[in-house]
């Protein structure tokens, strides 16, 4: 039987092409079938989508980089469950782009602080963490209270998110499928955020987060 | 899982399982037509390639871990299929609470099968530490205050979840109340404080009175009152130009600013005449205060401690305040 062995060691391009291909099978196998499933693609029964306000709060969140040193991902251990609340699932995440699952805490997990505490902590908190926290190692955040939005692109946001989400949608009370924001509410987008700080809008979000699964 | 997915993970992992059986047992053949540890015919830089075989530890080993992968598999499961354990890490399909716990309690009832890793963990510390809380719950809030261990827990639970704002040390900071000085807005007792601690309390709130007292002057009159209140001295004038306008005040504060729990009201509005500030007490923060106004929340914390946790955790603020 001939030397097989000679053309893949001689031929690059095809080491590379099974290189690929012996690689891709642990993403196959693992992660493909979660795009179809019904446990990862289903709204948990209480999921809202994010106000106009909200949705500017998150982008404020991600351009901060909170994602960085928080997660919003409570696993399935007491030991989460006892500081944090009930383990996150898919469901609460299917209108997440992108998701902000974080991989390390620095701070502790965010996915269910809202309600936690009050507007007031959180403003006094993002100013100087120190006010409130003496033992904190988080940076203040002051600018926030300073910087307005103009919501000028609010409204694509929102239609952004439309589209995102147009395969796993909002229900209506009837149970059809509807776009996560109506015409109305794109626009009126504009108005909802303009001149209001951008403290506002991220302590808007963090209220938010984690009341979906009730 | 649909028969689609399902058979698409079974025909991936174990045709890469048996991929890679094959592959191996080919690899372990001799094609060079060379005898092994001859010379492979050729040599770069004075190094000459041997025909050597696959090291027999390694190819050994790489044996071993297919066989390992293919009892893995039978025990967590694979695709749709749960294994022979029935594993899982948790219950990820649910889409409310309610639902979780109707799940968590199915397993405990042990008639599913299934062996949920999370709900067995909880189910082993409600064995435990179930009949310590328990056991708080059956006691009264003031006779926990004096047993050391039940405050010890409630130490705990305290810095866990209230600290942050409370500080921990339960003095508060400036906006957040002080737990220990005795003063309260919505009650000391036992039973309101449990009660703020369950549901919360969201301060009526004042709202910003600058325009309604006539501007800047009215603010610093109003102000120079309220500092009069606790005995501190003032611009008399100012104070009494103040007394003048704390008529709008006193719906919330009282006639004499002996704040609404001394009204029996349950609106947070602080007593002015005890020279203890919430939100400062300089000449400064108070015109502030009354300039912009403030609304304290606290938020409600029965969905996230339950009952249990929330008695043993008011025993401990209950006894700050005794002494």
């Amino acid at each position: 039987m001939r030397n097989k062995h000679e053309a893949v060691e001689k031929n690059v391009g095809l080491f590379f092409l099974f290189t690929v291909l012996a690689i891709s099978i642990g993403g196959l196998v693992e992660i493909t079938p979660l795009f179809f499933q019904k446990e990862t693609t289903t709204p948990v029964d209480n999921l809202k989508p994010y106000t106009a306000l909200q949705l500017e709060g998150r982008d404020i969140y991600i351009r901060e980089g909170c994602s960085n040193c928080h997660s919003q991902m409570i696993r399935p251990f007491r030991a989460e469950t006892e500081r944090y609340g009930h383990y996150s699932v898919a469901g609460e995440h299917v209108w997440e782009h992108p998701f902000l699952w974080g991989s390390k805490r620095t701070g502790p997990d965010l996915a269910r602080v809202g309600g936690r505490y009050s507007d007031d902590w959180h403003i006094a908190h993002l100013t100087d963490p120190r006010s409130v926290v003496p033992e904190s190692n988080m940076p203040a955040y002051n600018w926030l209270n300073k910087n307005t939005l103009d919501g000028n692109v609010t409204a694509k946001k929102l239609e952004t998110f439309n589209w995102l989400t147009r395969n796993r949608s909002h229900k209506d009370e009837n149970g059809n499928a509807i776009p996560l924001y109506s015409q109305a509410e794109i626009d009126g987008a504009k108005d909802a955020v303009q001149g209001k700080t951008e403290m506002t809008a991220l302590v808007a979000y963090l209220q938010s987060l984690g009341h979906a699964l009730k | 899982m649909s028969s689609f997915w399902n058979i698409w993970i079974w025909v991936l992992t174990l045709g890469c399982l048996a991929g890679c059986f094959i592959i191996l047992r080919y690899c372990l053949k001799n094609f060079a037509g060379v005898e092994e540890g001859e010379s492979m015919g050729h040599s770069f830089d004075g190094i000459e390639e041997l025909n050597n075989p696959l090291p027999k530890w390694w190819s050994n080993f790489f044996l071993a871990t297919i066989i390992w992968a293919l009892f893995y598999i039978a025990w967590f499961g694979l695709g749709a299929w749960t294994g022979i354990s029935g594993w899982r890490s948790s219950n990820q399909g649910i889409l409310n609470i309610a639902e979780s716990k109707a799940k968590t309690a199915e397993y405990l009832a042990k008639d599913s099968g299934v062996l949920v890793q999370y709900d067995r963990e909880i189910a082993r510390a409600n064995e435990k530490y179930g009949p310590i809380f328990d056991a708080y719950a059956a006691r009264s809030i003031e006779d926990l205050a004096t047993d050391a261990e039940a405050l010890k827990v409630g130490q705990r639970l305290f810095i866990q979840n209230c600290a942050q704002c409370h500080g921990s040390d339960a003095r508060g900071t400036t906006g957040f109340p002080n737990l220990a000085d005795k003063d309260w807005l919505y009650g000391g007792t036992p039973e309101q404080i449990k009660e703020t601690i369950m549901h919360g309390r969201q301060a009526v709130g004042m709202m910003a009175w600058e325009d309604a007292l006539g501007g800047e002057q009215g603010v610093k009159d109003v102000a120079a009152y309220v500092i009069s209140l606790s005995g501190r001295s003032v611009n008399a004038d100012l104070a009494k130009a103040g007394k003048a306008k704390f008529g709008i005040c006193a719906g919330c504060h009282g006639s004499d600013g002996q704040g609404s729990l001394a009204l029996g009201l349950p609106m947070g509005a602080p007593n002015l005449s005890d020279n203890v500030w919430l939100y400062g007490g300089s000449k400064r923060a108070i015109e502030e205060s009354i300039k912009y106004g403030r609304a304290g929340v606290m938020p409600p914390w029965s969905n996230i401690l339950g009952e249990e946790k929330v008695h043993v955790i008011s025993a401990y603020v209950y006894s700050l305040s005794q002494d």
